[in-house]
């Protein structure tokens, strides 16, 4: 029987602009809020393993070997902590190497924590910090980024299944209706429909990005950090810790082409079918059994397509399911209730730690008064790295 | 005040300023910001709207409030020629002022964008509008701008395309401090305007009236606790 791994902790600082901290800094007090909310603070040597999700301190904040440097400003030495870089997708690559790093009997305890500084760089440095992540000929020699990837994806996905800018407004309403509700969101503001689509003066208050893709189809530039704490649920170290494990019941990951045109339908996402296909078969579960998702729409567009690849609507009719409200908080779906990346904020490299802090605050019954998804059992997330190319889908579950 | 002959000699010339017609945006949060030219007569409330973010060191607020504050004093009390103010009001609280001086009939000169309220593009919208009343409603043919703030620059220089004239110094400069002197053209405005600057006019008389009486805002994000 393969080992029962839980989640005990979680940590979260508010995202937003840290430009002014130290990376080592925010993402040390997201792992201590963590280890406050596990009970072990005093005991936090007891962690066996760190692992820290970052995609380019490097670049974003000329820094590297941020693992060791928050293990010592955590005074937590010796315990082993490595960094783990898969693109927007290290927040769940962590995850999944701290479940492996426990499931292979190498930890009982386990720190994931996410953290990334986007904002000590201007707006379109960070688009081209991002952007090294796609092909350095075939792509981004040519001038890609990833907003312009999200504009052709989208105004492809519109043009073959009849979803409407207004529907990707209806996205942008609804996450932002949930980040103004939730104390760790980037931009705790609602918007209206009638603003950015509908009025007179929408166009230009929700101007073009990449269009299709209007400011408020595209997350914004986010700093922040967040953590977690696995434990093996059957080892002794498990008593250590006061608050009941979120159990995480099925993780998968895939890869796929690098040049996204390479592949041979650029709307189909194999990565993100396989990977949720994954973490189906190991959960024994299936899309039917999620009560709410936490999916990667760093592009509103990217709500519809994950949720269409991960089984939960039928390909090319989820923005008709938006339209109905089903996935509000209070409809049959619940997609995003953090905000997601478009209202909470995208830290490239905290984010996919930061999808699974949600996972588990609602699963917990956590979350605050008018976001919280009633009576949840399964959360499903799904981190998503380049245009498609590197995705980690994990589900948690309330036993 | 007695306008003596000493008075008359410090006072600059004017060149008569025509009135802009106020305008209404809705916002991304639904609310309704009115933008309309400040009076005279409400710089007290200008002045105090202003004044907290004087110790606002962050995204040079300190710099652009000092300056603005110096500004508004300057266009009140007959020191600044040609100088005019606009200000965004969401039901009569001041979310953002501009302002700007006419050198010329041809030649504008941008002097700031303060916004209050952050989040909603405020700032774009009243940096948009300030723009308009220079060439659509005053006539000017060019814009001298600079900017204090990475966010200016960004929101300003690349958004517009701005022509780079920091060659031309000093021939060519702006007032404020000899930063790099960028220039709005009418062909620059022309194309952006469509995509920059919205508003509706008319604005309704009961919605125009929500801003007759300028307030104070009573929270800043910039500085966190503020009380008045």
């Amino acid at each position: 029987m393969s080992a029962r791994i839980g989640i005990v902790g979680i940590g979260h600082i508010r995202f937003g602009n840290s430009s002014e901290y130290d990376l080592a800094d925010i993402m040390a007090y997201a792992a201590t809020d963590a280890l406050i909310d596990a009970g072990i603070l005093e005991q936090r040597r007891e962690v066996d393993q760190v692992f820290v999700a970052n995609m380019a301190s490097g670049l974003f904040c000329h820094q590297s070997s941020v693992a060791s440097s928050m293990v010592s400003k955590l005074d937590m030495e010796p315990v082993p902590a490595e960094t783990v870089e898969n693109g927007p997708a290290s927040g769940a690559s962590a995850v999944k190497l701290g479940y492996m790093a426990i499931a292979s009997g190498m930890a009982d305890v386990v720190l994931v924590v996410g953290g990334e500084i986007m904002r000590k760089v201007s707006g379109w440095e960070a688009t081209d910090v991002v952007a090294t992540m796609l092909h350095p000929e075939a792509e981004y020699a040519m001038g890609l980024t990833l907003p312009s990837f999200g504009g052709m994806f989208a105004r492809l996905y519109m043009d073959k299944y009849g979803c409407t800018e207004r529907d990707l407004a209806l996205i942008a309403v609804k996450d932002h209706d949930n980040g103004a509700l939730n104390k760790y969101a980037h931009v705790q503001a609602a918007c209206t429909i009638e603003a950015i689509a509908d009025s007179e003066t929408a166009g230009v208050v929700n101007n073009y990005i990449a269009e299709p893709l209007r400011i408020y189809s595209t997350c914004p530039v986010t700093d922040g950090s967040c953590a977690l704490l696995l434990v093996n649920m059957d080892s002794p170290k498990a008593k250590l810790f006061k608050k009941k494990p979120v159990r995480i019941a099925g993780i998968g990951s895939a890869t796929d082409t690098h040049c996204v045109h390479n592949r041979k339908d650029p709307l189909r996402l194999d990565a993100v079918r396989i990977a949720g296909a994954k973490a189906y078969k190991m959960a024994g579960l299936n899309p039917g059994d999620i009560s709410f998702a936490e999916l990667h729409d760093a592009f509103t567009v990217l709500e519809l397509a994950i949720s269409e690849e991960i089984g939960l609507f039928e390909r090319g009719k989820a923005y008709l399911a938006v339209r109905k409200g089903e996935t509000t908080i209070k409809g049959r779906l619940p997609i995003n209730p953090s905000g997601g990346l478009k209202a909470k904020g995208h830290p490239v490299g905290a984010t996919g730690v930061s999808q699974v802090v949600e996972l588990v605050r609602q699963l917990r019954g956590e979350a605050e008064e008018g976001r919280q998804v009633k009576d949840p059992k399964y959360g499903m997330s799904v981190n998503f790295g380049g245009f498609g190319n590197n995705v980690v889908a994990i589900i948690c579950a309330k036993d | 005040m007695a306008i003596d002959a000493l008075e008359l000699k410090l006072r600059p010339p004017e060149l008569g300023i025509v009135p802009y017609p106020a305008k209404m945006i809705t916002l991304a949060s639904g609310e309704i910001m009115v933008v309309r030219e400040a009076k005279r007569e409400e710089v007290g409330t200008l002045l105090g709207t202003v004044y907290p973010l004087i110790g606002v060191s962050a995204d040079y607020y300190d710099i652009v409030a000092c300056r603005m504050y110096e500004e508004l004093l300057g266009w009140y009390r007959y020191r600044t020629a040609n100088e005019f103010v606009l200000v965004g009001a969401i039901n009569g609280v001041i979310a953002g002022i501009v302002n700007s001086r006419s050198v010329d009939h041809k030649l504008g000169m941008s002097l700031h964008t303060l916004t209050i309220k952050r989040g909603l593009r405020i700032g774009a919208q009243l940096f948009a509008a300030k723009m308009e009343n220079h060439i659509e409603y005053q006539g000017a043919d060019e814009v001298y701008i600079v900017a204090e703030s990475p966010n200016g620059w960004k929101r300003w220089m690349i958004e517009y395309s701005l022509e780079d004239r920091s060659a031309l110094y000093p021939a060519v400069r702006h007032e404020l401090g000899g930063g790099p002197t960028y220039c709005l053209t009418r062909k620059l405005w022309e194309a952006a305007k469509a995509s920059k600057c919205t508003g509706t006019r008319p604005v309704p008389p009961e919605i125009l009236a929500t801003a007759n009486k300028l307030i104070m805002p009573t929270e800043y994000v910039q500085i966190p606790g503020f009380k008045r």
